[in-house]
């Protein structure tokens, strides 16, 4: 269960205008500026729900996510996952989420993939028995098993990607937030991932919260969206509470973003 | 402690894989440490009494200096983790039960000591068998290679500590890239790296002898080439302990300093 109540994020960016002279001037007077990421934001999900978390570039997901991963503290509001505040029991609370970020990695560049995986079972304390199954069953439905023996720097963006969802499994978490994941992604590896993500929460009943802008992403996965903008909750429902006529979720999608000025 | 010893582990096996970095690594610290006892031999045949050190002490310190470089050298710090800070890598590592200092001590140890290894043996074969004043010489006891061995490990650890500063650190400024210079610049001179601490003039050793620079590479050097012993070798192992510690406590602070501060830019 992870409920979010009145959660305020803002962040301090420096500014300034482009060029020789105002850079100097920078030198000696910083100007800021304080921008809201996140205004009054509260949900709840619970257990076993899937839920696609979107909203147009710089509406907040992102730092939502971190915020729910413990790696960012708000400045207002309390978040509460299955009774742990993240920001506060950051290392109790990791323990039971899965994060993939789809910008960034967190496989060792120059070594095999599973010798990222055998550190990841150190840090969980994965049980051997308990690792060997996980590890067979996200190998064979992510088809991983030519991958698991190549250096990470050698794999492409998709086949990379797809272990990096299974690194962040490996420790069977209750929780899985998904950053972005099919950024990037050729058909056939995003139907891979979906597909994925479908058995996952059918089977294992893992609570699974995305971040994406593809609006397939979202129609093959969820019934519940949250739609956030400029930092402000717009809208908790379905998909088809914003489709309003059109045919296609994208149109439908731009035309409300277009409505509330995001 | 076991996630720390799985960390140690995978960066100690990803760094013997770079077998052509070890092999320049060698040749270079051959040749400078070629270089290096050429230009001694010059200043003693002018006037070897002048010198706080014989020369076979000082050839046993150079060379152990080179072959042991990665253990202690500064700018030997991981691109890595400053990348991951300034790409926002880091908030990987955030997402997992485990603490970031620790992670990041038990992987910068695990590089030096995997570097060293690698570089550390062909070196010391050779060095070992050159001729007398010019190679490395025996150490005088066994109790005192024990030694040397005790405060290469400590002297390594007050390396890595005061490298995990400067990781720290730059959690608080947006490029690492003066920190690190400044800080590499003074740890090359104030250890002994450049020319051995003895060869300072007097008041100035005696202040730099108290400074954690000369916790490194000073201690064990010199305990191998004979020249620090009895009572102030004492003074320096305690002194070695101190500052571990000292910066280690300094960098834990640091480190729950930032965990609150942080903030990972960019979606």
């Amino acid at each position: 269960m992870i409920t979010l109540t009145h959660v305020c994020k803002t962040y301090k960016v420096s500014k300034r205008d482009a060029g020789f002279s105002s850079a100097f001037k920078a030198l000696f007077h910083k100007e800021y500026e304080y921008v809201t990421a996140l205004d009054d934001v509260s949900f709840t999900i619970s257990d076993g729900e899937m839920v696609g978390y979107i909203g147009p570039n710089g509406a907040g997901k992102s730092s939502t996510i971190k915020i729910l991963s413990g790696i960012l503290t708000p400045e207002k509001g309390t978040c509460l996952i299955n009774g742990l505040i993240p920001w506060k029991n950051r290392i109790e609370h990791v323990k039971n989420i899965g994060v993939v970020f789809g910008q960034r990695t967190q496989l060792w560049w120059d070594v095999p993939v599973l010798d990222s995986f055998e550190l990841l079972k150190e840090i969980y304390r994965i049980d051997g028995h308990a690792y060997r199954q996980n590890l067979e069953q996200l190998s064979e439905m992510l088809n991983l098993s030519g991958l698991l023996k190549m250096p990470v720097r050698q794999l492409s963006l998709g086949q990379r990607m797809r272990c990096e969802i299974a690194a962040s499994l490996l420790h069977s978490p209750k929780i899985l937030f998904l950053d972005e994941p099919t950024i990037g992604l050729d058909a056939v590896s995003k139907l891979a991932v979906r597909d994925f993500v479908l058995k996952l929460n059918k089977e294992k009943n893992t609570t699974v919260i995305l971040t994406t802008h593809d609006m397939q992403d979202i129609e093959a996965l969820t019934n519940r969206i949250i739609l956030i903008g400029k930092g402000r909750l717009l809208l908790d429902g379905t998909i088809n509470d914003i489709k309003d006529g059109y045919d296609s979720t994208e149109e439908a999608l731009a035309a409300f973003y277009r409505r509330h000025n995001i | 402690m076991r996630k720390y010893i799985a960390f140690f582990r995978l960066r100690f096996s990803m760094g013997l894989q770079y077998r052509a970095a070890a092999l320049a690594g060698i040749v270079t610290q051959f040749v400078w440490g070629t270089m290096e006892i050429l230009m001694f031999r010059a200043f003693y045949q002018a006037d070897a009494a002048a010198f706080p050190m014989s020369f076979q002490s000082t050839c046993a310190y150079v060379w152990m200096q080179q072959a042991f470089l990665a253990l202690f050298m500064a700018w030997m710090m991981e691109n890595e983790i400053f990348d991951s800070i300034v790409n926002g890598n880091i908030s990987y590592e955030l997402c997992r039960p485990i603490n970031v200092y620790n992670m990041w001590f038990s992987r910068s140890l695990a590089n030096r000591l995997s570097k060293a290894l690698l570089r550390s043996v062909p070196i010391l074969l050779v060095a070992a068998f050159l001729p007398a004043p010019y190679g490395l010489m025996r150490p005088a006891s066994f109790s005192a290679f024990l030694l040397f061995l005790i405060t290469l490990l400590l002297g390594l650890g007050v390396t890595v500590a005061f490298c995990m500063l400067v990781y720290m650190v730059s959690f608080f400024t947006i490029s690492s890239v003066g920190v690190r210079m400044v800080a590499v610049s003074v740890v090359e001179f104030f250890s002994g790296g450049t020319i051995p601490l003895p060869f300072f003039p007097e008041p100035v050793r005696q202040v730099l002898e108290l400074l954690p620079f000369a916790s490194m590479q000073n201690v064990p050097l010199r305990i191998y080439s004979g020249d620090l012993s009895g009572t102030p070798m004492r003074h320096a192992i305690f002194l070695q302990m101190f500052w571990l510690f000292a910066l280690a406590a300094l960098g834990r602070c640091l480190d729950v300093l930032a965990m609150k501060k942080i903030t990972i830019q960019g979606g």
